[in-house]
């Protein structure tokens, strides 16, 4: 009977194609919607959490400024800066800090030939490729000297690279930053776009004296990267920089910090947050679709039913039950619902995938979720389906046959 | 008595035995009333009827006689006000609306004057019709609706919708679904309505084969003289009331 019943509401649906499809068209942009925007979302999340490996899931950053104020927020306006001694007291006496580096940055035009590019450059040394985790492709990091003295030399990312070399090598080359001239020595391995939005590749490393001395002008320190040993957690690590940062800068024990240690989990799950709370804001609009989608299929169906009145009647008349004629409805609404819902899961996928390779974030959809499409959709057949599937139940046989 | 040993055999599923003696169809004081106050109409104003198994019976009269609402009731479409109806020695006046839909479809069939087939469907499965709500299974199901198309008339024609059809073949469509479930009772309302003279006939032919061959009552109403000669009983309804009753064996044919 209910093979019956599916085949039946496949002829009904079929007769009526173009009806048809107009019914459940609610329903695909519904479910096209929530797939598209969850597999979308669900993406970006995982291209954060693999950005942030690939910074290091065990760097801290540590920067001046009042807690309350978000990584992204400039430096604190009167909050004394960070030193090149503070990094070497992170490193030496905390014991769970295997690296720590200064890392001072300022976007910049890069000159060489006759080729203008505006990077960030960034003065550091080289612990800095320890704590990022980040290999030479070729060339060498700074040596001591260098850094000691603040010489000119400087190490390439590969964007940077790429667009003032092309192909060529760069490596002895002399570049421009600024009004001073300095010495290409190495090049980064590509490290590829970042959740941020930025590319990580657009960088130009140049010793950290070099910078403070002919760049910035001073002697500050804007943020230092703390590398944590394996195997120790980021909260003790933080306690610990926290606790020597205190005493380092003169706090009081009830003076509030004025400087902020980052873990780089605080940042992904900030930037999870904004991913979910737009997710949960489209899936909710997507919801309010279905809804809408649903009282479409509820509209056909009474159409549906009325239409044929007649039909109803003849079935009654050679012996159909009204729990046989409910079932025939109800079938036809949820077959038409769940025929919405394939074709939404379809367009989502695909709008997810088009969606991923659009912001070059991994396609990731969700098996459950497109289940729960599945289900919802035949919830909604159901729902909507019930009361024409009861008015066409209930209809007097002797009325249905004489209905034109 | 070929009719009666035949209908026995012929009976469907759970058919209610009908003894020699007890008529198959019995109708006691049976009243019809629509609305109530001064719109009240009263269609049926006290039927006493019995009909035997075998019988073929027409039915005439005006419009507004009450000959449609007892055929209603007769097919368990509509339930009396009052009164008791007795089919096969069982009453079945206060049954429940599913409970008719099981005597529907186990006991009867319906021929209408418009048809009254699936549009779009083809004869084959408008004549499974009535098997697919007994639950029957699809083979047996396909065996038995070949069977009433190719005793109607139709082999050959069983993929054809109704609208490649015409209105005699049409009818035998109607037939066939009516005899497929092997009925004990053929209600016919107006079955040649539709149909030129010799269309008519052929189809009068028909259910006085399946009368005279198969043993199945045929309770027919028909405003045509010719159509109704082919009854052995004829009722006149007039006014909600049985006017004439003439049970005569093709008297008035002969007569005539």
């Amino acid at each position: 009977m209910l093979y019956e019943a599916i085949r039946l509401a496949l002829q009904a649906i079929l007769r009526n194609m173009f009806r048809s499809f107009l019914t459940v068209l609610g329903i695909v942009i519904g479910v096209a919607a929530v797939i598209a925007m969850v597999t979308v979302g669900q993406g970006s999340t995982d291209q954060v959490e693999a950005d942030v490996s690939t910074l290091g899931t065990n760097l801290l950053m540590i920067r001046p400024g009042q807690p309350s104020q978000g990584p992204g927020s400039g430096v604190g306006g009167t909050a004394a800066s960070l030193t090149l001694k503070d990094v070497d007291a992170i490193e030496e006496q905390i014991p769970s800090v295997m690296v720590a580096t200064p890392s001072n940055s300022r976007a910049m035009t890069v000159i060489f030939g006759n080729v203008n590019y505006s990077t960030t450059v960034t003065g550091t040394d080289t612990r800095f490729l320890t704590a990022r985790d980040w290999p030479l492709e070729s060339g060498r990091a700074f040596y001591e000297s260098e850094l000691r003295t603040g010489s000119s030399a400087c190490i390439l990312g590969n964007t940077v690279k790429t667009k003032l070399f092309g192909g060529s090598d760069p490596l002895g080359a002399s570049i421009r930053l600024k009004q001073i001239s300095c010495r290409v020595i190495g090049v980064l391995e590509a490290k590829g776009a970042s959740s941020f939005g930025t590319d990580q590749d657009d960088i130009v490393l140049v010793p950290i004296r070099a910078f403070q001395r002919r760049i910035a002008g001073n002697q500050d320190v804007s943020m230092i990267f703390a590398s944590i040993r394996n195997g120790i957690s980021t909260d003790k690590a933080k306690a610990d920089i926290e606790r020597l940062m205190r005493e380092r800068r003169r706090i009081g024990p009830f003076e509030e910090d004025d400087f902020n240690v980052f873990d780089m989990k605080q940042i992904s799950s900030m930037l999870t947050g904004i991913t979910s709370v737009l997710t949960g804001l489209l899936s909710a609009v997507a919801a309010v679709s279905l809804l809408v989608g649903g009282i479409g299929i509820m509209n056909i169906m009474l159409v549906s039913v009325t239409e044929r009145t007649r039909e109803i009647g003849i079935r009654l008349a050679v012996g159909a039950t009204e729990g046989q004629v409910l079932l025939q409805f109800l079938v036809e609404s949820i077959v038409l619902s769940l025929i919405g819902g394939l074709i939404g899961i379809m367009l989502g996928l695909a709008l997810g995938l088009l969606g991923s390779r659009l912001l070059s974030i991994p396609f990731a959809p969700n098996p459950s979720l497109i289940l729960a499409a599945f289900l919802f959709s035949a919830m909604v057949g159901i729902v909507f389906g019930y009361f024409p599937a009861l008015r066409a139940a209930r209809m007097d046989p002797i009325e249905a046959l004489r209905h034109q | 008595m070929t009719a009666e040993s035949t209908s026995a055999t012929a009976a469907g599923p759970g058919a209610l035995p009908a003894s020699r003696d007890a008529p198959l169809i019995s109708l006691r004081q049976i009243t019809k009333i629509y609305g109530s106050g001064d719109a009240e109409v009263r269609a049926l104003r006290g039927i006493d009827l019995d009909i035997l198994g075998g019988e073929f019976v027409a039915i005439m009269g005006p419009s507004g006689s009450g000959k449609s609402t007892a055929m209603n009731i007769l097919g368990f479409l509509d339930k009396p006000s009052g009164g008791t109806y007795s089919f096969g020695g069982a009453e079945v006046d206060h049954l429940s609306r599913d409970q008719l839909a099981l005597l529907r479809r186990n006991f009867l069939g319906f021929v209408f004057q418009g048809y009254n087939l699936l549009a779009r469907t083809s004869a084959l499965d408008n004549v499974e019709l009535p098997l697919i709500y007994q639950g029957m299974a699809r083979t047996q199901r396909r065996r038995l609706a070949l069977e009433a198309l190719a005793k109607v008339g139709l082999k050959g024609r069983e993929d054809h919708d109704p609208s490649q059809l015409s209105g005699g073949q049409q009818q035998r469509v109607a037939i066939a679904r009516a005899i497929v479930t092997n009925p004990d009772v053929i209600l016919a309302d107006e079955p040649t309505g539709n149909l030129d003279t010799a269309r008519s006939h052929e189809i009068m032919d028909l259910l006085t084969e399946l009368n005279r061959k198969d043993g199945i009552t045929i309770l027919m109403v028909t405003h045509e003289p010719d159509m109704a000669e082919y009854a052995d009983r004829l009722i006149h309804f007039l006014d909600g009331r049985i006017a004439s009753d003439a049970s005569a064996e093709k008297a008035a044919p002969d007569a005539l």
